[in-house]
């Protein structure tokens, strides 16, 4: 404990004030975003249905950090905080999520698909697995610009055992490609634990059988995610092929808005957020590195405005018009 | 006793029945009991919408919770009801088939004929089909047709409780694999149930309510609606026939041309893209077989051909109902209307 508490402080003075700062605020928004939205699921004001981030932000802030808008990266059904750790705008999110003009997606796509090219945010997906070739297609594409862009892909404990995601991890090493695979441990495929879906308990030992870089992490401690994620990624924008990030997180609320968790054992939840919240284990940290209360509580202050501010605009705007269910194919009849 | 339950209920009940009387019987998906082994609760689930709650409890090790990987778990029923094991495999969205397509396409379709006649599959694979709960493009999709277009898969479809018992058993009872395609929109309607187990064979169309005006022929969640139409249109003294497919492979076609012979007008209706759907093609063998029974041309009635979008009026606009019904009758009866 104290070794890694000596390698935080040592670490804090390698991390700029700004980008500390500036994570608590992306990682803030997430939290605010996601209980926002759970709040609002249970009113019946939300349409469809969501699976919240809150509780794995160390993750997603930690690794896009490091990522300019040429990086790429391909989310999962559980991609709110990829978005908006992207960069994705948090207001056409949440009007996305209503279904409304001014969405992200124009309303077509909703939680589940929300994306932004010009971000690098190449969709959340509906089908576990799915954004692992199409991040191998990305990647190869930035392999072949050659100016050390680099693509992520975000999955699950569960979903990483799709097929797609096997063969993307054989595909990308044999291409060496810039590819980082993010396997969010976080216990369970919706209501499954890890160890009914995956054979071994640490997924580097997946990494190795595809003769891949690896590491594990703490996913909840936000300064250990920036260090690993940043040494990785520098690797592979040096060329040294795709890597695999094992974080070990939480997960808040259930697999989906509904979702009771009742197969979790009793207290396991709020344990959590009583001794595991990475927010609450980012402040601790942060004021250690010399961020004021006040400071943070500026960003609280910030954030809870642009949710509000948000969800009154989504609220606001205009459902699409009819005319818009046909734009956007291929071929009309 | 009459008994009224839910078209959920009604499949739960099917597959108890099932595993009761068949011990070698297994069910196996994603979250089928949910939370086997987590540590809580071990039987919280029951699928993503609840169908299969109960019969881990009940069953134990027959229900089993699988990794969420399509491809292997379906492979797998397929294998073991090849080896012997009758398999109820849950691919909780006919959007996830693309996933472990090529199980179902090149392997459970293929194997009786391909290897000479000899072997059996005993599977059922349900899912869930259509649109209408804002699960946008990856949850709410009709691919009935894709299945119905590969020999040897059985493609079954209900729209009412009674039916989706009925014909679970007999699915699970049949040798061929059953692509089993449950319109999650209709979950939770209500109908007349009896308790016992019994099954509705295959090609057993159902005449949902009889009319001598026009064919309204269609299946699944497009059956509630064809019968709204139906009951509107009967105030415009149009008396419009709704034949409920029921099993869209194999496809009861002579109770379709018998009505469409008395009527003399087709509506064909599908909640599928417009191309290569199930209307498209019963309107194909209809005009085929009894074209000069036909007064009109026939009128197709489709979801456009986009994917379903989230945003909930434009899915609302996406769905077609009883007003596109109704405007497809009018056409087929005055023709220049």
């Amino acid at each position: 404990m104290s070794d890694s508490k000596k390698e935080q402080h040592n670490l804090s003075t390698s991390i700029p004030h700004d980008t500390i700062l500036s994570a608590y605020r992306q990682m803030r928004t997430i939290r605010a975003f996601e209980d926002r939205l759970h709040h609002d699921y249970k009113t019946g004001t939300v349409p469809g249905f969501a699976h919240l981030y809150a509780g794995q932000e160390a993750t997603a802030v930690g690794i896009c950090s490091h990522l300019t808008e040429q990086d790429q990266i391909a989310s999962t059904h559980r991609g709110h905080g990829h978005s908006i750790a992207k960069g994705v705008d948090v207001i056409a999110m949440m009007k996305e999520i209503y279904g409304r003009q001014g969405g992200i997606c124009h309303g077509k796509g909703g939680s589940m698909h929300i994306a932004d090219l010009s971000k690098g945010m190449l969709g959340a997906n509906g089908i576990l697995g799915a954004g692992a070739p199409l991040a191998c297609g990305a990647a190869l594409a930035d392999k072949l610009e050659g100016k050390g862009h680099v693509a992520i892909v975000f999955g699950g404990d569960g979903g990483v055992n799709e097929g797609a995601v096997l063969e993307s991890m054989n595909l990308a090493s044999v291409w060496k490609l810039p590819l980082m695979f993010v396997v969010e441990h976080n216990g369970y495929a919706q209501s499954t634990p890890q160890q009914r879906t995956t054979s071994v308990s640490n997924y580097e030992d997946r990494a190795k059988g595809f003769g891949m870089a690896s590491a594990t992490v703490d996913g909840l401690d936000f300064f250990a995610m920036y260090k690993t994620a940043g040494e990785l990624i520098q690797k592979m924008r040096d060329g040294h092929g795709p890597v695999l990030l094992e974080c070990r997180t939480v997960r808040f609320y259930g697999h989906f808005e509904g979702d009771s968790q009742v197969y979790r054992p009793a207290g396991e939840v709020e344990n959590a957020r009583k001794h595991r919240d990475c927010l609450k284990l980012f402040v601790e940290s942060a004021q250690k590195m010399g961020i004021s209360p006040k400071e943070l509580k500026q960003v609280d202050h910030e954030v809870a405005e642009l949710i509000d501010r948000a969800v009154q605009e989504a609220l606001k705007a205009p459902h699409p018009a009819l005319s818009e269910l046909h734009d956007g194919v291929y071929v009309s009849y | 006793m009459t008994r009224h339950i839910t078209l959920k209920s009604a499949l739960n009940e099917a597959l108890d029945q099932e595993m009761a009387r068949d011990p070698k019987l297994l069910i196996f998906g994603q979250d089928t009991a949910g939370g086997i082994d987590a540590g809580g609760v071990a039987d919280s689930w029951g699928g993503v919408l609840g169908v299969t709650k109960g019969l881990y409890t009940k069953y134990g090790n027959r229900v089993i919770d699988t990794p969420p990987t399509e491809m292997a778990y379906v492979g797998a029923a397929v294998g073991a009801a090849l080896a012997g094991v009758p398999v109820v495999a849950e691919v909780p969205f006919i959007d996830f088939m693309g996933v472990c397509f090529d199980q179902l396409l090149n392997q459970a379709a293929k194997i009786r004929y391909m290897f000479g006649g000899t072997a059996e599959i005993p599977l059922v694979i349900r899912t869930m089909v259509g649109a209408g709960i804002n699960g946008a493009a990856q949850h709410s999709q009709m691919l009935t047709a894709m299945f119905t277009h590969i020999p040897g898969l059985k493609v079954v479809c209900p729209s009412t409780p009674y039916d989706a018992k009925g014909l679970m058993i007999e699915a699970i009872r049949d040798k061929d694999p059953v692509i089993f395609c449950e319109p999650k929109f209709l979950y939770d309607t209500s109908g007349s149930v009896p308790a016992e187990p019994y099954t509705i064979p295959f090609r057993q169309a159902q005449v949902a309510k009889e009319g001598h005006d026009v064919s309204i022929v269609t299946y699944g969640p497009m059956v509630p609606r064809a019968l709204d139409a139906a009951s509107q249109l009967k105030q415009k003294n149009i008396n419009a026939e709704v034949i409920d497919l029921r099993t869209l492979s194999p496809l009861d076609l002579a109770t379709v041309l018998k009505s469409v012979r008395k009527t003399g007008r087709l509506v064909a209706a599908d909640e599928a893209h417009p191309r290569c759907n199930i209307a498209t093609d019963i309107i194909a063998q209809v005009t085929e077989q009894c074209f000069s029974s036909l007064k009109s041309a026939p009128q197709m009635v489709s979801a456009p051909h986009t994917p379903v979008p989230f945003s909930p009026v434009l899915e609302k606009a996406y769905i077609p109902g009883a007003e596109d019904i109704i405007t497809a009758v009018t056409k087929a009866i005055i023709p220049h209307s």
